[in-house]
């Protein structure tokens, strides 16, 4: 029995909406700055694997704001709390960009109630030096540098405003919102993260796309696998930033292998 | 009424804008050359004082990072106008402290220009427009929030004279603040607060702070002043006496229609000039998020429009340019004046791009000798 359109659900009273698919396993998907598609393929063949716990954080999609939630630390504590209420037990964590760097601040507080780990693209680690940009400074390049940077096919990713629901647009704004609050300053990561990454204890998987130019699998993928002891670190051919997204299939096909190797 | 002349010290000498995409933000420094920057210092001070001569009010504004504007710190150029100046009221407008990472750094340096001026500041504390999210780094989301709380502790830090307090607020921490000086006037310097929307407005009003508008035109600013009159009749608060409403735009008098519209052409350099991209004048947060959907459906407010290409009919028409000759100009104001139920000051963007010092002197002049009586007359 899945449920097609999301639902709504209080953790320690924040209100989330949460879209919930598929039998078995728990899944929990943190979705990026990106936001949640309903419709996104992905998520029907993640669906055939387990049961999807696919939350919109506060402030994205039409998850109300909480006004004491403004950081990924506080996301990191009301997914673990997530967890808890529920009484989820070896759920596979994964999450993309930003909803990877959410993940891995579960990992690194408190690991018993994962499985496995599979970390999307994610960003939150600082690489460089200070005056190394790691991450481009998307709130300061054009709306289409940001697409050319994140997508492999940037035309496909493209929106036209004039096809879009006012309910669309108004989940694209405050998904774009809601990443300043999470993600402004220190710019989409924290600077103590990746000094605590050893603690990552559950089985680890970090997927790229093998053309983000986002956030390069060489630079920052690199550094954010050599961080956590005993990581895999795979990459998927045609696909940038969101590989979720772009080559959803080929996405399900490395989770599904992930999870076998957990069962077996 | 009282009129106050203020100048953005803009330098206004830029590449040709094919060759940058932003004045804001991005446009690199090596276009400024600080010798003609020091002549434009000295000049625009020069015109400062020449309005106190005159009897104008003093207005100075702050914003960073720019060509539009020169005076990234509006404290600076105010503290040496309060010595160089003897009676004009001296209004900052404002201090931009929801991107200010230290107001009890802003409590001193108002308090000290209130003390160096013997008691002439007004202090005026604005949001920060949305160019300057990046300047200042300050995520432009719950702004309203971090606002309040850094007046709230500006204001304990003026008022509080008795040694240390404790300030561990969700945004500001200092656990020890005791400023030296104090202000100069008790128990502060006057508050004034620029006002865009009508919530905005409502906040202000609660607290019967001055409310100033800029360049919002004849609807903005009668939705911003009603909004600020209507809280106080909510709340059963005394009605606001006029000096509780400013009203900014670009100004010029000239001794015909023709002389002054030539004026009002070289102020909007201004506006023409104000070349900049979405991604800075609109970072997400900043407006509310229906004005983000209609601006993505591309139904821009007309005021937007207007800005993207500006044209003197239309922005007479709209009441952000005020015109011509002193009858006129006078006209003009009344026109504004009765459309918002009054307002008791005048904020003169008297000065900008290639308006030249005579010339910026003269409608000065001509604003003071044939305008200003007729608008002091209006209590």
């Amino acid at each position: 029995m899945t449920a097609d359109r999301p639902g709504w659900l209080s953790v320690h009273g924040v209100t989330l909406e949460i879209l919930e698919r598929g039998q078995g396993r728990p899944i929990l998907w943190l979705h990026g700055e990106d936001g949640l598609d309903p419709s996104a393929p992905f998520i029907d063949l993640l669906a055939a694997d387990g049961r999807v716990v696919a939350p919109s954080h506060p402030g994205f999609g039409h998850s109300p704001d909480a006004s004491n939630v403004d950081s990924v630390d506080d996301l990191a504590y009301l997914y673990l709390d997530l967890l808890t209420e529920r009484n989820l037990r070896d759920v596979i964590v994964i999450g993309s960009s930003l909803g990877g760097w959410i993940a891995a601040e579960m990992a690194v507080k408190s690991g018993e109630r994962f499985g496995g780990l599979v970390l999307v693209a994610p960003l939150g680690i600082k690489v460089g030096d200070r005056e190394t940009r790691d991450i481009p400074d998307i709130f300061a390049l054009p709306p289409d540098e940001v697409t050319r940077l994140q997508y492999r096919d940037p035309a496909r990713a493209a929106l036209d405003p004039s096809k879009l629901s006012d309910d669309q647009l108004t989940v694209i704004a405050r998904n774009r919102e809601a990443t300043a609050l999470y993600a402004w300053e220190p710019y989409f990561h924290n600077p103590k993260l990746k000094r605590w990454l050893h603690r990552v204890s559950m089985p680890t998987l970090l997927l790229w796309g093998a053309d983000d130019r986002f956030v390069t699998a060489s630079y920052y993928g690199a550094a954010y696998g050599g961080a956590i002891p005993g990581a895999k670190f795979e990459t998927i051919d045609g696909a940038g930033h969101f590989p979720h997204i772009e080559e959803p299939r080929a996405f399900v096909e490395r989770v599904r292998d992930f999870l076998a190797e957990r069962k077996a | 009424m009282r009129a106050w002349f203020f100048s953005e010290n803009a330098y206004h000498l830029l590449p040709d804008p094919k060759e940058y995409d932003s004045i804001r933000v991005k446009l690199p420094n090596r276009y400024y050359d600080p010798k003609i920057g020091a002549d434009l210092y000295h000049r625009f001070i020069d015109e400062w004082k020449i309005a106190e001569d005159l009897g104008l009010e003093i207005m100075v504004n702050e914003h960073h990072q720019t060509a539009t504007n020169l005076n990234p710190s509006a404290a600076v150029v105010m503290g040496a106008l309060a010595r160089d100046t003897k009676k004009a009221r001296l209004l900052i407008l404002g201090n931009p402290i929801a991107n200010r990472r230290e107001p009890v750094r802003v409590a001193e340096e108002m308090a000290m220009v209130d003390v160096y001026s013997r008691g002439r500041l007004e202090c005026g504390l604005v949001r920060g427009v949305p160019y300057e999210i990046s300047a200042g780094n300050h995520r432009p989301t719950r702004m309203q929030e971090r606002f309040w709380e850094a007046h709230d502790l500006i204001v304990k830090a003026w008022t509080s004279h008795d040694g240390p307090f404790n300030w561990e607020g969700k945004y500001f921490h200092h656990r020890q603040v005791n400023i030296w000086p104090r202000p100069y006037q008790e128990p502060h310097p006057p508050i004034w607060i620029t006002a865009l929307s009508p919530s905005g407005a409502r906040e202000v009003g609660e607290r019967g702070y001055v409310v100033a508008c800029f360049l919002t035109g004849f609807e903005g600013t009668k939705t911003v002043f009603g909004s600020y009159r209507g809280r106080r009749d909510e709340l059963k608060l005394p009605a606001a006496a006029l000096d509780r409403f400013a009203y900014a735009a670009l100004v010029y008098v000239g001794e015909t229609d023709e002389e002054g519209y030539a004026g009002a052409r070289k102020l909007m350099w201004y506006l023409e000039s104000n070349k900049v991209p979405p991604q800075f004048t609109s970072p997400p947060g900043y407006h509310p998020t229906a004005s983000t959907v209609n601006a993505m459906k591309g139904a821009n407010p007309g005021i937007f429009r207007m800005f993207q290409n500006p044209a003197l009919g239309p922005l007479m028409d709209a009441g952000l340019v005020f015109a011509g000759n002193p009858d006129s100009v006078y006209r003009q104001i009344m026109k504004m004046y009765e459309h918002v139920d009054g307002f008791g000051h005048l904020l003169i963007m008297g000065q900008a791009g290639f308006l030249d010092h005579d010339e910026t002197v003269k409608g000065m002049q001509m604003f003071v000798r044939e305008v200003y009586p007729r608008l002091k007359e209006l209590a």
